[in-house]
């Protein structure tokens, strides 16, 4: 059994010392923390093969300027690297 | 211009899925909430703040990233702005640094807002970020929510929030 989510909220109308409580989520709150977990999940494997790929085409570019004669040097002053 | 210190709230042990200020005072001009943070995940999705529980796409940002091997930037609109924070992966005991400054969050225009961060880690990867955001709505900013979706802020995770006048 895994303990159940907290929220901590503070409630600045009250009394400092009082402010603070902490308050599980509710099953609703739960459900959508859970949805977003996979959804950050999902957002983070796109991304990585989004700059996988960006690697990828960049080096091809490179390796294609090569192919038609261009110096490292000259790639370099091209691309601004 | 003058700092107060509304509220200083440390996360205690098993973490929090958030921390959210409420009832804040309305007799400041600019509103500031520093965050020291670090999520129990491994998850790259960064923490968000969410103001006055707008959970409307009113969140427009735009970011320079600095990634530790890189940099470039990048924006849009959201339902809250996008921040970030260490994630578990990242060297032990160390923990994400954020500024977040609202103007005029008592006034009945949109707000500005800007924002930076950086992680800590003892390794390349890091990453730093300047915003400069827009929370398109009309509303004073009676709350402000701090949380990671579908994740936990760590304990020993801190948020101050000061209020500037």
């Amino acid at each position: 059994m895994t303990d159940t989510p907290v929220k901590v909220i503070v409630d600045l109308s009250k009394p400092k010392g009082e402010r603070e409580s902490i308050i599980p989520l509710t099953d609703e709150e739960i459900a959508e923390r859970d949805a977003q977990a996979v959804q950050a999940e999902a957002e983070r494997v796109e991304q990585e093969a989004i700059e996988a790929q960006k690697a990828a085409d960049a080096q091809a570019g490179r390796d294609a300027l090569v192919t038609l004669g261009l110096t490292e040097a000259q790639i370099n002053a091209l691309l601004g690297a | 211009m003058a700092y107060e210190l509304i509220e200083t709230i440390e996360v205690g042990a098993g973490g929090a899925a958030s921390i959210e200020f409420t009832s804040i005072p309305q007799d400041g001009v600019d509103l500031v909430c520093l965050v020291s943070g670090r999520a129990t995940s491994s998850s790259a999705g960064g923490i968000e703040v969410r103001l006055s529980g707008d959970t409307s796409s009113n969140y427009l940002q735009r970011n320079l990233l600095g990634t530790g091997s890189g940099v470039s930037s990048t924006g849009g609109t959201d339902t809250a702005f996008q921040l970030a924070t260490n994630p578990s992966t990242y060297t032990s005991n160390t923990f994400g640094n954020m500024s977040f400054y609202v103007c005029n969050y008592t006034s009945s225009a949109t707000k500005s807002i800007k924002v930076d961060l950086v992680s800590e880690n003892n390794a390349a990867a890091g990453f730093q970020r300047l915003i400069s955001g827009h929370w398109n709505n009309t509303a004073a900013v009676t709350a402000l929510k701090i949380f990671k979706p579908g994740d936990n802020l760590a304990q020993y995770s801190t948020a101050s929030l000061y209020k500037i006048y």
